[in-house]
């Protein structure tokens, strides 16, 4: 019902849940000569089009002290330009029956418009706008800094498991801009100013650093040209900044343990991996499957079922990153039980998958899981046009077209390998939210 | 990063089908959404075939929420729901998992208020398999005693769990001073107390008065024709019978005289603001009019007045909105907002006002305009999935929409006249009579 600006941190649970992609994907591409890619994907099975343009720039393009400019950059978005002033763009889109919303990640900022398919002109028109004129005004600026800074108390200060969760990250990266929040730390909001977000502007919104997405029921003959007529006057920007930052290899196990008010204990623990652009990524990705896909995977099965330690428990590989980034293991602790308990069970599930393979039915649930996962994916336009926009802005889009036969190669043996590569504790980091008395 | 899932609450009113129905808009489609087939047993099915991908999407809507449970058992019709999964005669948990999760399928029975739900998506190749796991759980649960016991613990940590979430202890408040001892009104608190005293025998007696085919709705989309699904319902859901029992009789929910706060106390840096009354029924005559004032009011996103107002004017929240949660019988009004504990009052006193001025002054011509636009205009989003035309056949059946309703509903939203939506506010609408529960650290927030 409610649309907000929102961090995306949900759509690692959608790749978990239905990760994938055909392996002839139909899709069109196409290069501008300013540097914009425009992926296009026709499907005709609904009378809707999503349009979603992805830019290379989140919160791994930030500075300390200066976190959380690419979200309130987000936010700012739908503040005004000079054709379009503030509080129309969403109006607009509501008027011709869409929906629109925008989401920050580590890696990348995105805005979507969902629309019945003959709408899209709409689209064309805003976003080709807003990608080079927006306002900034210093009232505009002052007042949404402060609604930033509410999302934030909603998310993070007033949820004790999120606040344990943040600060786990902060220490387990010490050189990468993977350390901090999406959304920035309170501080960095309140020394943000209206000119540091126009130069992140700047730097980061032009079509060379710009993918746009469009997923539905269009003709792509007719729409690429209108495309190129919206977007293709828009010069070119000057090259982006690289991120230069490398985290270095990790040499001890980090621990951090938060007290605060909660009604009952959590464990995070994050195992530094490389991400979807390595050879290991799919099995990692059949990994998290045998962990925590369904009921009748071993987390939930061992943990929440049989030995009632907690209350949730699962595993998941968080690697579509352009960095390397971690795999997560958490659980939520059950009344009577302590984290410890917990975590050495979690280190139980690991060091069986160390010692003993996957059995064939296991494995091959698990594919069936990522495979059927895959086609019903197929039924949401917005979902496909989210896979492209994603994939390519970590990596490339094409990396989807092998994705399935990247699953179906991964052998028992691959999973032990990589779990007795990664999952050391030399490479761990383990938050602790140690509920306080009241 | 990852958001850390919660264990669903149980008990409280859950407004499902009326989210969607809220949202569940015009037609540009000239032919009927689905088809409805009344299958030899009794059961109602609606159909919509669907053939772009191998893939069958079922949702049931069954008369078995809280609304049927005793008075003196909240919960149990929650319970009842979520341990059908949990073992039958023919499969135990363990086996019902290991065989949903080897396809790939997702299977899931859950609770609620009018109605209990029932969830199953497979691929086509798996569909027998999949009504065969589905029907065995409505029909043949065994209710074994160790996971009654695991579930009620589960349920209980859950419910403790939520006490960190200063939105559910807000909500539960706020549901609890609106409904009363009307089974809308039940809260986490409440099932919490009932739980321990779960006996098996009330589970199994509820299940069997309350599933069977008369009270159970079915829809069905995607890959499959008529003949091929209802000959497998037929098979699958022969015989199935309940052993009636009359439902209980329903307290009534309260009347309101006068504005209550409702001021609870936590250590948190935002206060957690609910306020409202009781509202409207889906069969309310006013409901399309309805829809559209709260369009308006707090329901439309960035074009509503609360969100103009009490976020882009004042930067005083992230979110703030109103709904009305329609359902059978008349569900909440409420408007909900998060912000600092300092800014409370004056976040409440604009919601108040933003009441008011809709009761007392015409909405703009534009305001109409836009609200319309986008109610009907977003139809064809509403049904761009699976899932959302198997919520709305739903719908569409139980509150007897007509399967031409998305023909139909241009023109009731277009009916809507800016008189009708003074009167409706006028109506609906009571700044004078609401409660207000605010969750916040009670010092700063000062609220009074």
């Amino acid at each position: 019902m409610m649309r907000f600006r929102i961090i995306a941190v949900v759509f690692a649970m959608l790749f978990a849940a239905a990760p994938a992609v055909a392996q002839d994907l139909k899709v069109t591409e196409k290069i501008l000569p300013n540097g914009l890619k425009v992926l296009l994907k026709e499907e005709h099975k609904a009378p809707v089009i999503t349009f979603q343009i992805w830019y290379k720039v989140g919160s791994r393009n930030e500075q300390l002290g200066k976190t959380g400019a690419s979200h309130v950059l987000e936010h700012m978005m739908f503040k005004g330009t000079k054709k379009y002033g503030p509080k129309q763009f969403s109006r607009i889109v509501m008027r011709n029956g869409g929906n629109d919303n925008a989401f920050t990640s580590k890696n990348y900022t995105a805005y979507f418009q969902n629309f019945a398919s003959d709408r899209i002109g709409i689209s064309l028109d805003l976003e080709s706008d807003r990608m080079r004129n927006l306002l900034f005004d210093a009232k505009e600026f002052l007042s949404e800094r402060e609604v930033v800074k509410e999302e934030r108390r909603m998310r993070y200060e007033d949820d004790p498991v999120s606040t344990m969760v943040e600060q786990m990250m902060a220490v387990a990266f010490i050189a990468h801009p993977y350390q901090w929040p999406v959304i920035g730390w309170m501080a960095d909001l309140d020394n943000l100013t209206r000119e540091d977000l126009e130069r992140h502007y700047r730097t980061y919104y032009a079509p060379n650093n710009a993918t746009i997405v469009v997923a539905g029921d269009f003709d792509t003959k007719t729409l690429l040209p209108r495309i190129e007529k919206a977007f293709g006057r828009i010069p070119r920007g000057p090259a982006i900044p690289k991120v230069g930052a490398v985290e270095p290899k990790q040499l001890g196990e980090r621990r951090v343990a938060i007290k605060r008010k909660a009604e009952l204990p959590a464990v995070f623990i994050g195992y530094k991996t490389p991400n979807v652009q390595h050879a290991d990524s799919a099995a990692l990705e059949v990994l998290a499957g045998v962990l925590s896909s369904g009921r009748s995977s071993r987390l939930y099965r061992s943990l929440v079922y049989e030995k009632q330690l907690a209350l949730y428990a699962e595993g998941e590989y968080d690697g579509i990153t352009q960095d390397p980034n971690l795999f997560y293991l958490y659980a939520g602790i059950m009344p009577g039980k302590t984290s410890e308990e917990v975590e050495q069970a979690l280190y139980g599930t690991i060091d069986l998958l160390k010692n003993e393979p996957v059995t064939a039915d296991e494995l091959q649930k698990v594919k069936n899981q990522i495979e059927a996962g895959f086609i019903m994916g197929q039924d949401s336009v917005f979902y496909q046009a989210m896979l492209l926009g994603k994939y390519e802005t970590v990596a490339s889009w094409r990396l989807l077209g092998n994705y399935l036969d990247g699953i179906r190669a991964v052998s028992a043996a691959d999973i032990q390998r990589v779990a007795r590569e990664y999952f050391s504790e030399e490479n761990r980091t383990v938050g602790i939210l140690v509920p306080l008395k009241k | 990063m990852v958001n850390v899932r919660r264990t669903i609450r149980t008990g409280a009113c859950a407004v499902v089908v009326a989210a969607l129905l809220a949202t569940a808009g015009a037609a540009h489609a000239a032919k009927p959404i689905g088809k409805r087939i009344v299958l030899d047993n009794g059961m109602v099915l609606l159909l919509a075939e669907k053939r772009d991908l191998p893939v069958v999407t079922v949702s049931m809507a069954i008369k078995a929420g809280s609304m049927v449970e005793p008075a003196d058992k909240p919960g149990l019709a929650s319970l009842t729901a979520s341990l059908l999964m949990q073992g039958t005669a023919r499969r135990n948990a363990t086996q019902i998992s290991n065989e949903i999760d080897f396809v790939g399928g997702s299977l899931s029975v859950s609770g609620g208020s009018d109605f209990a739900s029932a969830g199953l998506r497979v691929l086509k190749k798996d569909l027998r398999l999949g009504l065969d796991l589905l029907s065995d759980v409505l029909r043949n649960p065994v209710f074994d005693q160790k996971e009654i016991d695991r579930k009620v613990r589960e349920t209980l940590a859950g419910i403790q769990s939520q006490k960190d979430e200063p939105g559910v202890v807000a909500d539960d408040a706020f549901t609890r001073a609106v409904f009363g001892s009307h089974p809308y009104g039940r809260t986490n608190d409440d099932v919490a107390a009932y739980l321990p005293r779960l006996k098996k025998r009330d589970l199994a007696e509820f299940h069997g008065a309350f599933y069977g085919p008369d009270t159970a709705i079915i829809a069905v989309v995607g890959d499959v024709s008529e003949q091929e699904i209802v000959h497998l319902l037929q098979e699958y859901f022969k015989g199935w019978k309940r052993a009636p029992r009359p439902a209980p009789s329903i307290a009534p929910m309260p009347a309101r005289e006068r504005r209550d706060v409702i001021a609870i106390e936590k250590d948190i840096t935002q206060a957690n603001i609910v306020l409202g009354h009781i509202g409207i029924s889906r069969e309310d005559p006013d409901y399309y009019a309805v829809l559209v004032m709260n369009y308006i009011l707090g329901g439309g996103g960035f074009s509503s007045r609360l969100m103009d107002n009490i976020r882009d004017n004042r930067g005083l929240a992230y979110s703030v909105y109103s709904s009305f949660s329609a359902q059978k019988e008349p569900g909440a009004f409420s408007a909900e907002v998060q912000t600092k504990n300092e800014s409370a009052n004056e976040a409440i006193a604009e919601i108040l006002k933003e009441l008011g001025r809709i009761r007392t002054e015409p909405v703009t011509d534009r305001e109409l305009a836009d609200a319309k636009a986008y109610i009907t205009g977003s139809f064809p989003l509403r049904m761009d999935t699976s899932a959302k035309i198997a919520g709305i056949l739903t719908a569409v059946e139980i509150y007897n929409l007509g399967l031409d309703y998305p023909q139909k509903y241009p023109a009731l939203i277009n009916a809507v006249t800016k008189e009708d939506i003074l009167r409706v506010a006028k109506r609906h609408l009571h700044p004078d009579r609401v409660v207000i529960v605010v969750v916040a650290d009670q010092a700063k927030a000062k609220v009074h």
